[in-house]
């Protein structure tokens, strides 16, 4: 017996994605393709949060547990996916009017993906998470490369990045699927809840090196969907790539998919084995951190000084599971409140990277990639109200007031790991958010900046292909969905600043 | 009576958002003035009706308490007493005077209605920090200075701003995330975030409060400053426009001292015993290294700056005995500190104006030239120096004094060491006077257009000169309504 109505929001996604290739074959108007893509996807987003109403619903059950299970969780997950379509939707509205990429099958690729999120959210069992996880990020290889420019010299860096994409991601399913399959090897169950409990009995002692190394490659594999470090070398590349629409996709959703899915076999699958699990993922996190907040220092291009950054925010959201590392930090409470922290931590990140990309694309040209960091000099200046909002989302990647959405992100993230009795790790944490203000910082003052006399003395010239950033066009007028999503991310970064409650307690539920 | 706290923080911040949101730009200095006028009058009037609530350690004279972040054991829960009460009065009137100040004299690098705005900001953060009863409340506000101070340094300051004011946010940042560290050590271990609670309360863990104390004291040590960790300060001062300075040096530096005696002192009192001899020891370095420097100092806002090393040193020194006697020597050099190095820094932005250089070889003979002005700098600089009978003294003195009466080799030691100190503070103040206003006129003195002081510029110092005067006189001014909360804090403490 299927239960259809806890799987109505991936039906919805799925369908969006069909009628956005319709709505293409019909009327072949962007504006159209892409108005049914965002009603698809706002469509999404309230059937998830319709579904959830009432007892958590699970389908596809056998013995011990269910594969599918829509709870509180997992509707806000999905709904957090099918947003951030919708938001990126919104973003790409200047690059399908510039014609820079097809519009049919952007859309339709999009709305693949969010399906894939959107599936994710409920799987509670290892192959339907991969296989959600792979249609997530499937689409993405494509989308990153999908650039409609004739002059070879624009192509390269986008299937450049494409290629390297997609190979790094083939391994890490193929990772993936490794410790999946020795687990399956191990313990002879799949679904999550059957897996646990096998695993809390002790397999078979010779088989329990074999679903030790399983834990290890399947928390591997998933490391390199957040980019964590050492996982992460593809993330910039790509980010810097892809256009900045994909850019924000990747550094939110694609991100979050990975978090969702650690999130759900740490808790579900490998709750008897976090002895294991948490010693791993708190050096990954304190790697991540370092890494990503050392490096972006050094970067001198704006969308991978983005990408950077995200690393090191994965690092952060990774960080409260650290806190398994330590026995204390295994018990109910404190298990409980390292979730919470790092899903409350994932929400207040998802709207400041997106209020980010969003300014970013605002203040740029359609079709535009990311540029140098010396482009934006001044550009609070020209513009003052996508400026100041992408100074909150960078203040508030930081962590600090006026952001205060990130300042709470990062209290709860400390708070938990205190709680878990992980005050080294909290202390990391907290050193890293002073190396990360140096590099946010930075770009915040150089949008305030005065302007850089000299190219106002340069004679005006048309910006010729082998410099490209020779001369900046003053100032360009956003589209309406691109402003509308600068205003609505800023806005939303300002409501959970002052009220952070509205999403700690769903994220403690 | 409670609103009035909230109105007190509400009115800067509306203050705020109408000065940078006006299109007029001196509309918005003037509203921004106007909000500042209207918090001033809120805070004095904090004073009535007061009535010592609850039983605790903590009796707040005004409380509002309600639920923010439950899931951060995150409160709105604000109070003033009469050991915050003096520092809310001096942050709503620096505040007032530098907002004033602006409106004739916008120092050049942006619109004056962005710094009123921002000054705004940053007294929400300070007022906010002084009256939070809740421990994460209290970091919130502290982390809200933060960007708002950069923003003033690097957007009006001097030439080499950028890298001072960075080395102001990050140093600073260091300090609050360490407290952020210390808030959930002690949030973690006693289940509750409340600061009158916990003050008087169970008493938390000997380990905790050692690892809450050491992280706490670590935190303000940065913020206020203390010797080794002041580096981020001379160079924020000297290139700070002159009203971020008297900010700075006003209030700003108090979050440190007074976070020391609420937060650190209060809620880890057996960790404050422990580390007492090491942060007085500190202090006495701070006010030997802070003198002996600005002996050699050739700028006139930057050995201000490095002066205020040395007296907040007293500071710390009070508060380090943790005696009645010590953490009242605290308060009020606090306020006198806030007062006159304010003052100060308002002259020497006065003399770096009209003769486009703070270098004390450059200067000299300004009697000649402009005897009020030098006059102001002489009362202000033998103020600092702790001159009886003006506000100076009363810290310096009763610091040492603490320190004596606490007797044992060491702290013995500690106050006469401070002593040799405070003569060392007048050396280099008068060293000051005799290089500026002694002296015949130098060529730039003499040959520079300076006009007499204005109007505006009298309506800025003279609440400042007036209240050094008073504070020096009638030191019960601060004293009395802070001693009854002082004796109930040093006696938990002792317990």
């Amino acid at each position: 017996m299927i239960d259809h109505v806890a799987l109505l929001p991936a039906y919805l996604a799925g369908a969006t994605a069909v009628l956005v290739l319709l709505v293409e074959l019909l009327l072949a108007r962007p504006g159209a393709v892409l108005l049914s893509g965002v009603l698809g996807a706002a469509a999404t987003a309230v059937a998830a949060a319709l579904a959830a109403r009432g007892p958590a619903r699970g389908t596809f059950c056998g013995a011990g547990g269910c594969s599918y299970v829509l709870d509180d969780r997992a509707a806000l997950v999905a709904a957090l996916f099918a947003l951030l379509a919708l938001g990126v939707l919104g973003l790409s509205a200047g690059h399908l009017r510039a014609g820079a990429v097809p519009p049919g099958e952007y859309c339709f690729l999009l709305a693949c993906s969010m399906t894939g999120g959107v599936a994710l959210a409920g799987a509670r069992d290892l192959i339907l998470l991969i296989v959600a996880l792979e249609t997530l990020t499937l689409p993405l290889y494509i989308l990153v490369g999908l650039r409609r420019r004739t002059a070879a010299g624009a192509m390269a860096p986008s299937a450049d990045a494409a290629v390297t994409f997609f190979v790094v991601s083939v391994v890490a399913t193929s990772v993936t699927l490794l410790g999946a399959a020795l687990l399956y090897a191990g313990t002879g169950a799949v679904r999550f809840a059957p897996l646990a409990a096998t695993l809390a009995d002790g397999p078979p002692a010779p088989l329990l090196p074999l679903t030790r190394v399983g834990v290890v490659l399947v928390l591997a594999g998933l490391a390199f969907k957040v980019a964590a470090v050492p996982f992460h070398a593809w993330a910039p590349a790509t980010y810097d790539g892809a256009p900045l629409p994909v850019a924000a996709y990747l550094s939110t959703a694609s991100k979050v998919g990975g978090v969702v899915a650690i999130l759900a076999v740490v808790t579900g699958a490998f709750r008897p084995a976090l002895d294991v699990a948490g010693p791993v993922l708190a050096a990954l996190a304190v790697l991540t951190m370092t890494v990503g907040n050392l490096v972006a220092l050094r970067q001198r291009r704006m969308v991978r000084l983005l990408a950077w950054s995200s690393v090191a925010q994965a690092g952060y959201i990774l960080a409260p599971f650290g806190a398994f590392a330590a026995a204390a930090g295994r018990t109910g409470d404190a298990l409980a409140a390292a979730v919470a922290a790092a899903i409350a931590y994932t929400v207040f990140y998802v709207v400041m990277e997106l209020g980010a990309f969003a300014a970013v694309t605002a203040l740029r040209p359609p079709d535009a990639d990311g540029g140098d960091l010396a482009d934006y000099r001044a550009a609070a200046r020209r513009s003052p109200w996508v400026g100041a909002a992408l100074v909150l989302a960078l203040v508030g990647l930081a962590g600090l007031p006026p952001g205060l959405a990130g300042l709470f992100a990062k209290v709860a993230v400390v708070r938990a790991l205190l709680a878990g009795g992980a005050g080294w790790l909290a202390v990391i944490v907290a050193l890293n958010a002073v190396i990360g203000l140096a590099y946010y910082v930075r770009v915040a003052a150089l949008l305030y900046a005065p302007a850089d006399p000299r190219p106002a003395a340069l004679p005006a010239t048309a910006p010729s292909p082998a410099e490209p950033h020779a001369v900046e066009p003053p100032s360009t007028r956003p589209a309406w969905p691109v402003a509308a999503a600068v205003g609505t991310t800023a806005l939303l970064a300002v409501l959970v600043g002052f009220a952070p409650q509205i999403v700690l307690a769903f994220a403690g539920r | 009576m409670s609103a009035l706290l909230v109105v007190v923080l509400a009115l800067p911040a509306a203050g705020a958002m109408v000065a940078a949101l006006l299109p007029g730009e001196r509309a918005g200095r003037v509203a921004g003035t106007v909000a500042a006028a209207l918090a001033f009058v809120a805070s004095l009037l904090l004073w009535f009706d007061r009535s010592a609530g609850g039983t605790g350690v903590i009796r707040p004279w005004h409380e509002v308490d309600v639920a923010w972040a439950p899931a951060l054991d995150l409160r709105f829960h604000l109070g003033v007493d009469g050991i915050s009460y003096p520092l809310v009065v001096l942050t709503t009137l620096l505040t007032l005077l530098c907002c004033a100040y602006t409106v004739g004299h916008v120092p050049a690098g942006g619109r004056g209605s962005a710094l009123v705005a921002l000054l705004l900001v940053v007294e929400v953060g300070m007022l906010g920090t002084f009256l939070a009863l809740d421990l994460v409340l209290f970091f919130v506000f502290f982390e809200v200075v933060l960007l708002p101070m950069y923003a003033v340094i690097a957007g009006w300051g001097g030439a080499g701003r950028r890298a001072a004011a960075r080395k102001f946010a990050l140093y600073t940042l260091f300090g609050s995330v360490l407290l952020l560290v210390g808030v959930f050590t002690v949030v973690a271990s006693a289940g509750t975030a409340d600061i009158v609670a916990l003050t008087g309360g169970a008493a938390l863990p000997r380990g905790t409060q050692h690892a809450a104390f050491a992280l706490f004291a670590v935190a303000f040590a940065v913020k206020s400053p203390l010797w080794p960790l002041h580096t981020w300060l001379p160079a924020a001062h000297t290139q700070a426009p002159t009203v971020g300075s008297v900010i700075l040096a006003g209030v700003l530096l108090k979050m440190g001292t007074y976070g020391l005696i609420r937060v650190a002192v209060g809620v880890a009192p057996e960790g404050a015993r422990w580390a007492a001899p090491v942060l007085g020891t500190l202090a006495v370095a701070a006010i030997i290294v802070g003198a002996l420097v600005c002996l050699a100092q050739s700028e006139i806002k930057r050995l201000i700056a490095y002066s205020s090393v040395g007296h907040m040193g007293f500071v710390l020194l009070g508060v380090a005995t943790l005696t009645a006697t010590g953490i009242q020597a605290a308060l009020i050099g606090n306020v006198a500190h806030g007062i006159l190095t304010g003052l100060l820094f308002f002259l020497a932005g006065a003399v770096k104006d009209r003769f486009g250089t703070g270098d004390l070889a450059a200067l000299g003979g300004l009697r000649e030239r402009m005897p009020g002005l030098s006059g102001l700098l002489g009362y202000a600089a033998i103020g600092s120096l702790g001159l009886p009978g003006l506000a100076g003294f009363w810290g310096e003195a009763f610091a040492v004094i603490a320190a004596v009466r606490r007797g044992g080799p060491l702290w013995l030691t500690l106050g006469v060491i401070a002593a040799v100190g405070g003569a060392l503070t007048a050396a280099y103040f008068l060293r000051l006077l005799r290089r500026v206003t002694h002296g015949p006129a130098s060529p730039v003195v003499a040959g520079a257009v300076c006009g007499p002081i204005a109007r505006l510029e009298v309506a800025a110092w003279s609440p400042l000169v007036v209240l050094a005067l008073a504070v020096g006189l009638v030191p019960a001014l601060v004293l009395g309504m802070a001693s009854e909360p002082v004796r109930a804090v040093a006696e938990w403490v002792a317990r």
